[in-house]
């Protein structure tokens, strides 16, 4: 039982961290090092002679493996712990509520584990190009914790209560977060162009819930055979 | 009776067993995407940006 699910969410993280590394590598991280040009003065945006023009384009990959080596390194180690956790509560939910699982059905684990992780955070706290200058790092911590578990908790709510006022409960619980407002600089501060930021957030988001399907996907995948075998 | 104690008793190690995976989660997310210390923020920077990880 330990076993399984152990190794289920290590091979389950292994196979959507290597997939997710990749994908960043051909749509996030070109847009990651256009933003530290920016970061580092090499381009400027709007100093200049305040036109709003400053040259597009990716400078590439480059040659540095070694941070290359390190981004996909990381991606293995977040994807497993994110798939540890999903394991988890798959399992907790199977054995306290019934509830059925397949591969399939480890879709929409994943999926909501997207939208607990990695959207509802970045609903406030937009995920940022480095050179994006933003409030105390600390405050920004706690209310990204607090997101994801109350996000996690009021899905929770909506997919397994009986009762529709526990189903509203979920989704206040959602909201709360947002109503309470993420921690914010009282100015705007971001030397890169607007455009290469909304472009990055959009991008690393749509990349992510790519990553999310396939770790809940595997997860009950490998969870499911293991049992069976 | 055999049968509910047995069920009981699997419960409890399936909670047992969860409870394990989500403590190594939490501390492998921790350092991947939380800890500040300058060598792992380093490394892991790109990565933390990627996965929208608040950093620095």
């Amino acid at each position: 039982m330990t076993k399984n699910l152990l190794s289920s969410a290590l091979f389950a993280g292994l196979i959507a961290g290597a997939v997710a590394a990749l994908l960043q590598f051909v749509f996030v991280i070109p847009l990651l090092l256009e933003g530290e040009l920016f970061e580092g003065g090499e381009r400027l945006h709007f100093v200049i002679d305040g036109s709003p023009q400053s040259d597009r384009g990716s400078p590439g990959l480059g040659t540095e493996w070694g941070r290359h080596a390190m981004t996909v390194a990381f991606n293995l180690v977040t994807y497993t712990g994110y798939g540890l956790i999903l394991g988890a509560i798959m399992s907790m939910a199977r054995e306290m509520r019934g509830i059925a699982l397949t591969a399939k059905s480890g879709i929409i684990w994943g999926l909501a584990g997207f939208v607990a992780v990695q959207l509802a955070p970045a609903v406030g706290l937009p995920p940022e190009l480095p050179g994006t200058p933003a409030a105390e790092l600390g405050p920004r911590q706690v209310w990204w914790v607090a997101t994801i578990l109350c996000t996690a908790v009021g899905l929770a709510l909506i997919a397994f209560a009986d009762k529709g006022i526990v189903q509203i409960v979920g989704g206040v619980l959602i909201l709360l977060p947002h109503l309470f407002g993420a921690p914010h600089l009282d100015t705007y501060f971001g030397v890169a162009p607007p455009e290469l930021s909304a472009e990055f957030a959009a991008i690393s988001l749509g990349m992510a819930a790519i990553g999310w399907a396939l770790l809940g996907y595997f997860t009950a995948y490998f969870l499911v055979r293991g049992e069976e075998a | 009776m055999t049968t509910k104690t047995a069920s009981i008793a699997s419960v409890r190690s399936g909670l047992a067993a969860s409870i394990l995976a989500l403590t190594i989660g939490v501390a492998l997310l921790t350092v991947s995407g939380m800890a500040q210390a300058t060598v792992l923020h380093d490394a892991a920077h790109d990565q933390r940006h990627a996965m929208a990880f608040p950093c620095h």
